[in-house]
Parts: C-alpha cells; structure tokens; sequence
C-alpha cells in the first residue's frame, strides 16, 4: 500500500507532497468525490479544474481535514491527514493533532476570509503568535516581510474593510505564508474578485509558484493553468476525468467531456 | 423656481462630448410635509399642559419629592440597587459566554447540560426562582463539602453563609444567565462561517478561534441586547423583595411611603433615580459599541492622504534568471522602503 513506501526509508524526495487514493467522500446519499487517485510531487503546481459542483473544492478541503472522507487514503508529505495508523488499524486524531497538521498545509480561499476585527498586520501575525507561539518581534518582522512580498507593506495598520478585494485576497495569502507552510491550497481564489484585480492575485501566486512551492490550485483561470502549472487535473462528476500537462490537455483534450468544458471557457 | 441661468445650457442642448459643461446642479422645491409640523405642535401643546397641570397637582407632592429624592436612606437603596444589578449581570454575562459556548460545542454532554439549564431558568419566572433562593436554607440546612455518602469534611450553616443579598444576586444572576447565553449564541451564529473555516485552516484550536476570532467578531451583535438586559436587569431587582431582600431602591421607597401614607411622591422619586442609572447605562453602551466597531468604521484618514501612492505592481515579471532564488519575489525595487512610515508609531 501506499502508505508503506510513506514511511519507509526511502529519501524524502519520493514520498510525494500529497497522495491521494481512492478518495471518497458523501454527503448523505450525495457522492461528491469518486475514488479519486492523484499524486502531487514536491515542488509541483497542480491545477484542478472542471464545472461547478464537480468536487474540486471539496477534494482541496479534504486535504487539510476540513472534511472528513468517507473512503480511501490521503496523505501529506507521507502522513496520513486525520488518522493515524498503528497495527493496521486506523485511529481518528485527536483535534489537536489534527489541528497540528494543518499547520503546514497554507489555504487561500474563495471569500478571502481575513479576519474583519484586526488590522491586515494583526491578520498576518495572529497564528504564527498564537498556534506557534513565537516571539512578537520575530513574528512581526515576517509578517511586514510577506506584506511587502505580496506588495502591501504600505497597507499594514488598514483593516480588510478597507482593502479591495484584491487587496484582501493578497493579505490572505500572506496570512497563510506566515505559518511557513509546505503546501498551499488555493480554493478559487480569484473567483470573488473584480475582473480587473485578478491579475495582481495572480502576479502572487505565480511568484509564489516560481520560489518552489508546492501548490494545488482550484481555479476557472487557463491561462494562469497554462503558464504556470506544472499538470492540469480536469474533474467532472466527482472523477478525474482528465489530467496531463496543462498545455497538452488544454490544447488538446482527450476526452468529450473536457472537451465540452473548455470550448465553453476559452 | 426653474429660472433658467443665462450661462447654463438650455434643456435640450447637448453638452459637448469633452464633459466641459459643469451638470447643472438640481434646484428643486423640497417636499413640504405640513402635517408633520402640526402633529409636532399638537403634540408639545399637550405634553406642555400636562406639565403645568402636574406641577399644580397636590396628589403628586411635589415638595415631598424634593425632600426625599436625596434623602440618606433613598440614596443608600439606590446603591443596593446598582450593586445588585452590577453584580448579577458581571456574573450573567460570564456564564452566559460559558453557557453559548457550550450549546455551541461539538461535545454532546456538555451540550445536553446547557440546553437542560436554559430549559428550567428560561422555563419558570425570575419571581418564583427568587422566592426559592429565599427558601434554600429551608430546603438544604448546611452546605456540606466532601465526598457523598461519607463524613464532609466542612459543613456551613447555609442562613450564615448565604445572606438575603447573596441570595438575591444569585437568583438574579442565574435567571439572567440563561437569556444572556441566548443572546451571546445568537451573536456567535451571527459570524460567518468562513471564518472558522480560516482559522481552522491555520492551525488554530477551537477554543483559540472561539476565543480570538468568533466572539470578538460577535460582539458587535451581542451588544446592543445585553444593554437592553442590564436595563431591564436595573428594574428586575425591584423583585428582590421576594427573597426577601428589602434593602433595594423600590422596596424602601415604598417602605417610606408606608410610614408616611403618601406613596405617589415615592414612586417619582424611586423612578428618578432608575431613570437617571439608566440614562449613565445607555452613554456606556453607546462607547462600548463604538469600541467593537472595529474595522467596520470609516477608512483611516491619515492613510487616505498618501492613497494615489498605488499599490507597487508586483511580481509576476519577475525576471526568469531571478526563479532559481526562492524568496525573492519583492515588489519591484522603488527608492525608498516600502515600509509605511507610520506604521511604527501606532501601536
């Protein structure tokens, strides 16, 4: 089995960022996700698209064990996420552990999700203060450091009310670099913005995939797919219908469903 | 009127595309809404002739009014009154946040035993619940603590441990508790879910999210309810008599008014006074809502001033020979820091 090879001795490099196999999840009798198996290396940017409703976004929340799957193994950076497996049996984590783990998975969402009541600063420095408990004058350093990576060093002290959405979504994704995180998940996060303040989300997001890290994007952005991403996962029905490398699928899809899919939103 | 100004284009003229001509601003007559103002007169005329009527009254004894409303034993029970109302909304509150927090949590127990607390202290009236703290020493003689079934290790006698007033804050405080708990869930729910989502997703721990982000955020909806319970907590207190506690604002006035055969003038005076407490209760809700308005009030002045200073474009054209160097995706290099100069002061 997969996790196996997980622990075994082999170098870190091999054991994939994220393994996912066979993932189910229902909600009630509502099959959201289908047995999905996909791999995603180190250092690799993995894009998912597909129609609303396809189980996407749901697949990028079981990962950091927002939901909780109904079937099938799913590991990050070797561990299983949620469980622990001693004797071949699995135990369900304690939320504190699971609460661990999440630590080193970054996620950027739909609705930016900044907390309204602290400043864009306060935003940044809340969890490395509180869940790692370092020192304010450390924490506070990063955290103007990642403003002003993702452009906002001037826009410290405004609170989220008070930034575009653009604006917000970049201070989120700063929030969530601040944990230093091994893994980023992004949840459509240029779906809620103005059209003309994509580009400066992207501008991140991009520079972020060029530092290395590794990255899962849900995203209806091609073009972004196209220059950025290192292989393209088209979902429909809660399957993998298609997957490859963006350029080649996206160019020149297999299937009669992606097809259909991307004629509609090139 | 519609007097057309020379230098203003006429009606139907077109302005030309460049947006030279300044739109004339709109001189329209308002709305007249006579009504309004006789309703208003109508109204102060009555409110006037009542005032002088009363002021001429005798039942109302106004000289009485003036002699006891500072009177020592009058201002003494108006102190009870606000101890008591102080107290048992401080220990309200707190057990009502506890309470919310626990019908909210996802451990079925603690659950199960809010939901039963609300159910008997919502369930019966703060009167009879009054009548029965008055009755514990009756019911339960000594307060034992120890192990069940076995020798305690102390034992108090409840009448000494427990005086009328202890007992009225207690009776006060736990039937306010079970509202103050509805109030405060309500405000909990009234948070947006995405943001436990994002705390969550950061690592942080259910009591951690509750703690920073949930109820800071939910405040703004508790608030203005829970000065609406500190009011009506002002005036419950007058039921203390049934503990019985006679030390409070209604129940010595009308202990005055039973030596001096005169009740109405007490009445005005006992009134006075919780108007007045109320009044200081309300310009205290007004700074406490202001307070957690944060970040839902107007944009930051001083900030707005340097706004066309736009946002530094970013990254995106970072050059590919830079790729290879992992954290550099600066802003493209001005002349001076980035950093907000006034960032430091600040805080």
């Amino acid at each position: 089995m997969t996790d196996t090879t997980a622990r075994g001795a082999a170098s870190a490099q091999a054991v994939p960022m994220v393994l996912a196999d066979c993932v189910s999840k229902s909600f009630g009798s509502n099959e959201v996700l289908k047995s999905i198996s996909l791999e995603v290396r180190r250092g690799e940017v993995m894009c998912l698209v597909g129609p609303s409703g396809s189980g996407k976004s749901t697949f990028l929340r079981c990962i950091n064990h927002l939901e909780v799957l109904s079937a099938g193994r799913l590991s990050v950076d070797g561990h299983l996420v949620g469980y622990r497996e001693a004797n071949g049996k699995l135990y369900e984590l304690h939320p504190k552990d699971a609460a661990k783990q999440r630590r080193d998975i970054g996620m950027v969402f739909q609705r930016f999700n900044l907390f309204p009541h602290m400043t864009a600063l306060e935003n940044v420095m809340e969890a490395p203060l509180r869940v790692k408990g370092e020192s304010k004058a450390v924490v506070e350093k990063r955290a103007m450091e990642l403003l002003a990576r993702v452009g906002l060093a001037d826009r410290a002290d405004y609170y989220p009310a008070h930034l575009s959405g653009g604006q917000q979504q970049r201070v989120a994704i700063a929030r969530a670099l601040a944990m230093e995180p091994k893994l980023m998940l992004f949840d459509e996060p240029t779906s809620a913005l103005d059209p003309e303040l994509v580009g400066e989300v992207l501008d991140v997001m991009k520079g972020l995939a060029r530092s290395g890290m590794t990255m899962i994007v849900v995203t209806h952005e091609m073009g972004f797919a196209r220059e950025v991403a290192d292989s393209l996962v088209f979902m429909d029905g809660g399957v993998v219908v298609e997957s490859g490398d963006p350029r080649e699928v996206l160019s020149n899809p297999q299937h009669e469903r992606t097809q259909a899919f991307l004629s509609k939103v090139l | 009127m519609m007097s057309r100004d020379a230098n203003r284009p006429a009606v139907g003229d077109t302005p030309p595309p460049g947006g030279s001509a300044e739109p004339s601003a709109i001189k329209a007559i308002r709305l007249r809404h006579p009504w309004r103002n006789v309703f208003a007169v109508v109204l102060i005329l009555a409110f006037a002739l009542f005032v002088i009527d009363a002021a001429q009254r005798p039942a109302y004894d106004w000289e009485s009014v003036g002699k006891y409303v500072f009177d020592r034993r009058i201002s003494l029970a108006a102190f009870t009154t606000l101890q008591l109302t102080v107290y048992s909304m401080v220990i309200a509150i707190v057990l009502g946040v506890v309470l919310a927090v626990m019908r909210l949590s996802p451990n079925p127990v603690v659950k199960s035993i809010a939901w039963f607390y609300l159910w008997v202290f919502r369930g019966t009236p703060v009167y009879v619940q009054l009548v029965f703290w008055g009755l514990l020493s009756i019911i339960y003689q000594t307060i034992d603590v120890g192990i069940p079934f076995t020798e305690p290790w102390m034992s108090f006698d409840t009448k000494v441990a427990l005086s009328t007033f202890a007992l009225a804050i207690i009776g006060l405080a736990l039937n306010e508790a079970a509202y103050m708990a509805e109030i405060v869930r309500a405000g909990l729910l009234s948070v947006d879910r995405g943001q436990e989502e994002a705390a969550t997703a950061l690592g942080m721990s259910w009591s951690q999210t509750m703690w920073r982000v949930i109820i800071p955020q939910s405040m703004r909806v508790i608030i203005p309810p829970t000065g609406n319970e500190v009011i009506s907590m002002l005036k419950t207190t007058s039921l203390v008599t049934a503990v019985p506690f006679s030390f409070d604002l209604y129940t010595r006035s009308r202990d005055i008014s039973a030596e001096t055969f005169n009740p109405i003038p007490m009445l005005i005076v006992a009134s006075i006074w919780y108007l007045f407490f109320t009044s200081i209760l309300m310009v205290g809700q007004y700074f406490l809502e202001k307070r957690f308005a944060r970040g839902i009030g107007d944009r930051r002045p001083d900030r707005k001033a340097k706004g066309n200073d736009e946002v530094p474009t970013l990254t995106g054209a970072l050059p590919e020979s830079r790729a290879d160097k992992p954290t550099v995706v600066l802003p493209p290099s001005k002349g001076d820091p980035p950093l907000n100069p006034g960032h430091g002061g600040r805080r």
